[in-house]
């Protein structure tokens, strides 16, 4: 069953930036746009499983380090007309504090 | 909306991608069908396409959209005062914004017999269709006009068995884009195809009872005629607009928002009149149809400039291309090909170094480059010599050895390299999809997406599978797809309007997106400090990886570090340091790289830092192997060893390197110092290239042995060390301060020519000197070793551990 998880405090992730958890299933990407929302993806691109956290985050995407595909931070799939998803999980902030859904 | 032709619909189809619920919009169209591709009726004509492959829109697109059309209804009064159209059968609907598109009408002679049934025009689906049924019943046809159009329409004709005859005013064809000795070229492969021409023939009369049957000339001659086409030329169909009291001239005058003399009322295509031009190709309907979305929108407000145009002959198996002035007078040379017996000929007129007219026959696979450097107007001085052989003759920008047409490439042919697509793949998206753009082919194909270096080749995949009237995008390319500025409408704001922070500067030149996307904001950054060293903050958020984290990423998200070497020379401890280190943190692979240096690959992200600590402990800095700026100085041994040196180039090469080394550039920026003409550092491939003669040293700029080899141009001679130091500033600064993003040396020199950088280097001492001077003092700011400031001071921490660990098993 999964849980709500505190990971940080949105302050350890820099705006426009990301931070990596590790997890026993791989690395989760967790990212801050500019509006100092936060998203959480599994750092792996649908294409050739680039990690995510490493691209330029602007509006509500991330560019992939590698091939610059542009995957929606809001569910994790690419843009079209590339297409599948990187997996997404659930984030919410309370008292600007970060919990991950896992 | 009046008018469903072409023109109006992208207006619409732009529209609804700016501002998708700004109107309820209702468009009256006087034919019974979508919106179909007009430009494609010689194909249907020749049997080569049916009428639904060439429909943009049918029924059902307007319904998904909400639009309301009114197919087969003629609008007959525009009534301004109470802002309403009425059709002929009493339809009636009030507007907003009014947008006219009436397109234009087939020129009919007013000559006797005009009206007779089987005269037509040669405009619509229904003409068409007359066409089609005349060629099962009738056996004689004729065509009055051996333009554009009468021509496809002759060719069309008789692929469908009608014995066809070209009447023609003039003694040549297409004589306002041919010149003679092409016009006689493709007058005898069309007569090889059996249509007959009568040339300097004026038409008189046409005769018949109540349907034609004879054609008689102002000499008197007749001939026999079932069925007449009138291709001598278009109207811009502007009665409507000059009833309602709209300015009207040779069309609809428009202004450059297309708005025509009502400030409610928009009009745009081959109706409209603008400056002095009227329309008859589609590149330009597009261009408008993208202005008149713009301020219908009330979005970033573009505005019309009228631009050149190129032609082709949609007749299967004639090449045929023209582009400007087709006739050279005393200010122009001509450059001529002709092999007669082959079918191809090839023109280039040029003026002032700069091609102004292009005609091509047989062999039209440049078309689109030479229409590129026409409408650029790039200076060709340097490559007229190779002009005419066309651009896969350049070393520099060509696709070496593609010279077959694409037509004759096999589907399996492979057009982009990086990603693997073949012409079959882009030819089937681009008629699947309905593509039109480069932009489009490469959202969806992957095709030139990447390198870039096939570009040309799927513009022309793109020209050759949309058949004629493609025309590529627009000379000055936006910046990307959040703003309509380019490159050079930025980098002059931000000095003008002293803009110091990215957040300003999209403010300032109102960028669509709240904070860019990946290919505009590290753009903006690079622009922002090259203006404003050491007052303006690098904004890492908006650099790609590799700059961010100063290391190479790889495929598999470790990265690969490369300490500095200068000139390539190093010793023993530096061996010993870099080996220390690779055994420490199990580096999988160390590799001597093509710039001299070694590289360690494999090196996990978070021991990045302990890495560059152990470097920095053996004397070494940061390689900017990652960077967009100065990589390497490649060198021989010269002179300190080599029995033909002439000049040390190992030291010379070290000195460059330590003024250079940190700096950043639009691209990367490579050096090479040869100790002699022999040239072992291969300094003729590279940025800035430095080659030692015995009198002094040789300066070479703007080579590149990346994807496309080009040999640098010689920029000059000097013959002390200091001023091969002060030109190399000189070059790094002017190159650094005016090319764009991403533009390396090679492709920048090409566009702005080499004259204007010898003026800036050479023959301008003060300019130089100034220069080299704004060069050193930013050097000051970017001399600083990034590894060092992550190493030891803490910079960045947070890029190399995790947040957090969290396990599903807790």
């Amino acid at each position: 069953m999964s849980d709500w998880i505190k990971v940080g405090k949105l302050s350890d992730i820099p705006r426009q930036g990301s931070r990596i958890i590790n997890s026993d299933e791989g690395d989760i990407a967790l990212f801050r746009t500019i509006d100092d929302e936060v998203f959480a993806l599994r750092d792996e691109c649908p294409h050739e499983k680039g990690p995510l956290s490493q691209g330029i985050i602007h509006g509500k995407n991330v560019t992939c380090p590698l091939h610059s595909w542009v995957i929606s931070l809001e569910d994790g799939c690419a843009l079209p007309p590339d297409e599948g998803c990187a997996t997404h999980f659930p984030v919410k902030l309370e008292d600007k504090n970060v919990f991950l859904k896992y | 909306m009046i008018g469903n032709g072409m023109a109006g619909m992208r207006t619409i189809e732009e529209l609804l991608k700016l501002a998708p619920d700004a109107y309820d919009i209702t468009i009256f169209g006087a034919e019974p069908f979508g919106n179909y591709n007009r430009i494609m009726l010689s194909p249907v004509l020749a049997g080569e396409k049916t009428i639904d492959e060439i429909m943009i829109n049918d029924l059902q697109w307007y319904k998904n959209n909400n639009i309301t059309l009114h197919a087969n209804k003629t609008v007959v009064e525009i009534n301004r005062a109470e802002k309403k159209v009425i059709a002929e059968d009493g339809t009636f609907e009030s507007y907003d914004r009014l947008l006219i598109a009436t397109g234009s009408n087939p020129f009919m002679l007013p000559v006797p017999g005009g009206k007779l049934s089987g005269v037509i025009g040669f405009r619509d689906i229904h003409d068409v269709d007359t066409m089609l049924d005349s060629a099962k019943t009738k056996k004689k046809a004729v065509v009055i006009g051996a333009g554009l159009l009468g021509l496809e329409a002759a060719n069309g004709l008789k692929l469908q068995g009608m014995d066809v005859t070209v009447v023609h005013i003039m003694d040549c064809l297409m004589e306002r884009q041919l010149d003679k000795p092409a016009a006689k070229l493709l007058q005898s492969e069309l007569e090889s195809r059996g249509i007959k021409f009568l040339l300097d023939a004026r038409t008189q009369e046409i005769l018949g009872d109540d349907h034609v049957s004879r054609i008689r000339f102002a000499d008197g001659a007749e001939i026999e005629a079932d069925l007449v086409v009138m291709a001598v030329g278009i109207r811009p169909n502007f009665e409507l607009a000059q009833k309602a009291d709209l300015e009207c001239d040779r069309g609809i005058v428009v202004s450059e928002t297309m708005l025509s003399s009502d400030p409610s009322v928009y009009s745009v295509g081959e109706c409209v009149q603008f400056e002095e031009h009227t329309y008859g190709l589609v590149a330009p309907l597009f261009d408008m149809a993208k202005v008149c979305a713009s301020q219908l929108a009330d979005i970033d407000h573009k505005h019309y400039v009228h631009t050149e145009t190129s032609t082709k002959l949609k007749v299967s198996g004639v090449d045929l291309f023209s582009a400007g002035i087709i006739n050279g007078n005393e200010a122009t040379d001509d450059i001529i090909f002709q092999d007669p017996a082959n079918g191809v000929y090839k023109k280039i007129i040029l003026q002032d170094h700069k091609i102004v007219g292009v005609v091509l026959y047989g062999d039209t696979f440049d078309g689109s480059w030479y229409f590129e450097l026409l409408r650029e107007a790039t200076d060709v001085s340097e490559m007229r010599s190779h002009l005419l052989f066309g651009q896969a003759h350049l070393g520099d920008s060509g696709h070496g050895g593609v010279n077959d047409a694409i037509a004759a490439m096999s589907d399996d042919a492979e057009i982009c390299g990086c990603n693997g697509v073949t012409k079959g793949c882009v030819t089937k998206a681009i008629i699947e999809k309905g593509l039109q753009t480069l932009d489009e082919v490469r959202a969806h194909t992957k095709a030139s997406a990447s390198c870039g270096s096939c570009t040309g080749l799927v513009e022309q995949v793109l020209a050759h599978t949309l058949g004629a009237d493609y025309s590529d995008s627009p000379s000055e390319k936006p910046v990307c797809k959040c703003t309509d500025y380019t490159h050079d409408d930025v980098r002059k704001a931000i000095t003008e309007q002293k803009l110091t922070s990215l957040k300003a500067l999209m403010n300032a030149m109102e960028w669509r997106t709240v904070d860019g996307c990946a290919s505009c904001r590290p753009a903006l950054n690079y622009y922002l400090i090259a203006a404003w060293p050491g007052k303006v903050e690098d904004d890492y958020r908006s650099r790609f990886i590799n700059e961010r984290i100063h290391a190479n990423i790889q495929k598999d998200g470790t990265y690969s570090v490369i300490p500095r070497i200068w000139g390539g020379v190093t010793t023993a401890d530096e061996l010993r340091t870099i080996a220390d280190v690779a055994d420490k943190y199990e580096i999988p692979t160390v590799k001597i790289t093509g710039g001299q240096r070694i590289d360690l690959l494999g090196v996990k992200k978070e021991d990045l830092p302990a890495v560059w600590g152990d470097l920095n402990k053996g004397g070494m800095i940061s390689g900017h192997a990652y960077s967009k700026g100065l990589r390497t100085v490649k060198t021989c041994v010269g002179q300190e060893w080599c029995r033909f040196g002439t000049q040390k180039s190992m030291q010379m090469g070290i000195e460059l390197e330590k003024m250079t080394w940190g700096s950043w550039t639009p691209a990367k920026f490579k050096i090479a110092v040869s100790g002699c003409p022999r040239n072992c550092a291969e300094a003729t491939i590279k940025d800035f290239g430095v080659v030692a003669v015995d009198s002094g040293w040789e300066l070479h700029i703007a080579g590149n042995g990346g994807i496309k080899v080009r040999v640098t141009d010689l920029l000059c001679k000097v013959k002390t060390e200091d001023e091969v130091r002060e030109y190399c500033g000189a070059f790094m600064q002017v190159y650094r301060e005016e090319a764009h993003y991403l533009e390396r040396t090679a492709h920048w020199v090409e566009r702005i020519g080499l004259p204007y950088v010898k003026q800036r280097i050479v023959e301008d001492s003060e300019g130089r000197k100034a220069l080299n001077k704004r060069f050193l003092e930013s050097q000051v700011y970017a001399q600083v070793d990034p590894w060092a400031e992550r190493a030891s001071e803490g910079v960045d921490a947070h890029e190399f551990v995790a947040l957090t660990q969290i396990n599903k098993q807790q």
